[in-house]
């Protein structure tokens, strides 16, 4: 059975503009351990969709479609019982690590009220174990850090300090919405490690949500490229990265700056992300297409299942895709 | 910490220095006497008694008087209106009253509008919240002169409940129309603020996180949310709780509590130079020890603020 499968999903959300359409139909599966990148430029619905998934939307926002964690459909849940399901099964990374941690309560109080909610564990043995699981994840000195509050870390340090907390009750999935958009790049490679760690050592299936190409390859198996709350492409990260099938896709790789090809000047994608209020009716990436023609403006493309375990959603040919 | 506080407190003295010599050039050269009357009174009498307070003086030496007064022997001189009344008495009578109801009134705005704002903001927009904003908008619109005669009108005259006015030592029942009074429209700033700040802070990132970890709201909100909203209500609270503790003429004269906010507009208006003086360097002193109060609650709250 499936750790997680997500059918058919939606989150919008009412403001005094319209309703945003952040998430439209997005369906996903993934297996116990499992590593899935979720890329795609800011604005394609990915943080929503992750929110969407534990309940953590803003207060006007709507989802529909169904969440299925283990078998057990999670999406709506009251939240008592979505409580039990948060840090203990799914946990999370946020993407801003300088104000995802409770800025007036030391460290260790922060990580230990996660081990004394859901496991009950007195506050003794859940600062013991804080300190273990900060040494789990490198950071020197741990059981003397308890003490410290959030602003005597760096950056990188305070990503650390919330991926431990994430780990602590061993969940069986880590859902880390970019992770690394905050720190700098050495910064974001040993978090990219460690991300690799966590997978390896604790048998936690990954969903790792970023618009940074570069870091997905070595981590994750799989790859989800979504746009306009939509699934574009989906396969094994090897397949997408090598032989990509959706235009987009093509356009995102072409988007990274190599420092093996000579090269004049970054490469982009014409246009804008697309208007989540006012989606147009067919593919939403047809506006931008360089490959866009006529039923690409009227009709959504359905997600085709093609090759070996891949999918893509686009009606030009794949041969076209170059 | 301690050199922290201490600094602070050797600093008020120069402080209250400048206030006392601000506040007396101010009184010396405004026009006007304690002994101005409809009559007048003869040349003689005045150069007696003015000799009598010393206002005949030098105003270098009127001042300096004052100021070694107060440091040898803690003697803010006498009331130039209450005949054989010094200052001290008067402020020791007053001062007590005020306090009293001064700290109820506190008490109760703090609870009331705590309470109020940060409901308000945890069920925000719904029909809890539109309840609390209304109250507090209208406590916010109605002044105490007015909010005070429609309290006597309804607990005393309709009701008879309470009485109207008296003080009789602080007996309960004396005190509960002037805390309403004077608290109505600090619980309402409470509110607001509370109301805003907790909102801003149930949007932060931390908060979000709190509630990923599976807190229940309740958790999320008394150990994540309440510190971080309370830092806008806490500065807020020092200059009004000075403001509470010191008074309310209208209090005072509505109720005849006999409080010392009645004595600072009347000294003012009689030119009771040594009552004057005395209040101001109170409110001056308060002022600053509760701004010293808040800034450690700050430090207490905010792990970031060290001294």
């Amino acid at each position: 059975m499936a750790l997680l499968d997500v059918t058919d999903l939606s989150v919008s959300f009412d403001t005094p503009d319209g309703q945003v359409h952040a998430v439209n139909g997005m369906s996903l599966t993934l297996d116990p351990g499992d590593s899935l990148a979720i890329v795609g430029e800011s604005g394609s619905g990915k943080t929503q969709l992750a929110f969407g998934i534990l309940g953590l939307l803003a207060k006007n926002g709507t989802s529909r479609g169904s969440v299925k964690f283990n078998g057990q459909e999670i999406l709506n849940l009251p939240e008592a019982q979505l409580n039990k399901i948060r840090a203990n099964e799914i946990a999370m990374i946020f993407q801003d690590p300088m104000t995802s941690l409770n800025p007036y309560m030391r460290v260790g109080e922060q990580m230990a009220e996660v081990l004394m909610l859901h496991q009950g564990t007195s506050k003794r043995d859940a600062l013991e174990d804080s300190a273990k699981m900060l040494d789990a994840v490198r950071i020197p000195d741990a059981r003397s850090r308890l003490r410290m509050y959030p602003h005597e870390f760096s950056g990188g340090m305070r990503q650390r300090i919330m991926a431990a907390m994430a780990l602590l009750c061993r969940p069986k999935l880590l859902i880390a919405d970019e992770p690394t958009t905050a720190l700098d790049v050495t910064v974001q490679n040993q978090i990219m490690e460690l991300m690799a760690d966590i997978q390896r050592d604790f048998g936690t299936a990954l969903i790792l949500i970023t618009h940074d190409l570069g870091i997905v390859a070595g981590t994750c198996a799989e790859t989800l490229v979504m746009y306009g709350g939509q699934v574009m492409e989906h396969g094994t990260t090897d397949d997408v990265f090598e032989a990509p099938s959706h235009p987009y896709t093509l356009g995102l790789l072409k988007a990274v700056p190599r420092l093996d090809v000579p090269q004049d000047a970054l490469q982009t994608i014409p246009g804008d992300p697309p208007d989540l209020t006012a989606l147009p009716p067919g593919c939403p990436f047809s506006p931008r297409c360089p490959l866009s023609h006529a039923p690409c403006t009227r009709t959504m493309p359905p997600l085709e299942a093609f090759g070996s375990g891949r999918f893509r959603a686009c009606h030009a040919p794949r041969e076209d895709v170059v | 910490m301690l050199t922290f506080i201490l600094k602070r407190l050797l600093i008020a003295i120069p402080v209250l220095l400048i206030l006392i010599v601000g506040t007396f050039v101010l009184m010396y050269t405004a026009p006007g006497s304690p002994f101005a009357t409809e009559r007048g009174i003869p040349p003689a009498v005045l150069a007696n008694l003015e000799a009598q307070y010393g206002l005949d003086q030098p105003f270098i030496v009127q001042i300096w008087r004052y100021i070694v007064g107060i440091v040898t022997e803690f003697d803010f001189g006498p009331s130039f209106i209450y005949r054989d009344q010094d200052v001290n008495d008067l402020i020791g009578q007053g001062f007590p009253v005020t306090l009293t109801y001064g700290v109820w009134s506190f008490i109760v705005a703090v609870l009331v509008g705590g309470t109020l704002g940060i409901l308000a903001a945890v069920r925000h927009n719904t029909w809890l919240d539109y309840l609390a904003v209304g109250i507090s908008i209208g406590a916010q619109v109605l002044p105490n002169f007015v909010l005070a005669p429609i309290l006597v009108l309804v607990f005393t005259l309709l009701l008879g409940w309470l009485p109207g006015g008296g003080w009789q030592g602080g007996q309960w029942e004396y005190v509960i129309l002037p805390v309403i009074a004077l608290s109505t429209s600090f619980m309402a700033s409470i509110a607001r603020i509370s109301r805003a700040s907790m909102l801003e802070v149930l949007t932060s990132n931390f908060i979000r996180t709190a509630r990923a970890k599976g807190l229940p709201m309740r958790r999320v909100i008394f150990r994540h949310a309440l510190k971080p909203a309370l830092l806008p209500v806490i500065s807020y609270l020092g200059p009004a709780f000075v403001g509470m503790i010191t008074g309310s003429v209208v209090i005072d004269i509505y109720f005849s509590t006999g409080g010392i906010g009645q004595f600072f507009v009347a000294s003012a208006l009689n030119r009771d130079y040594g009552v004057m003086m005395g209040i101001t360097v109170l409110l001056g002193a308060l002022t600053i020890l509760f701004n010293l109060v808040v800034d450690i609650l700050y430090a207490w709250i905010d792990p970031k603020i060290r001294y």
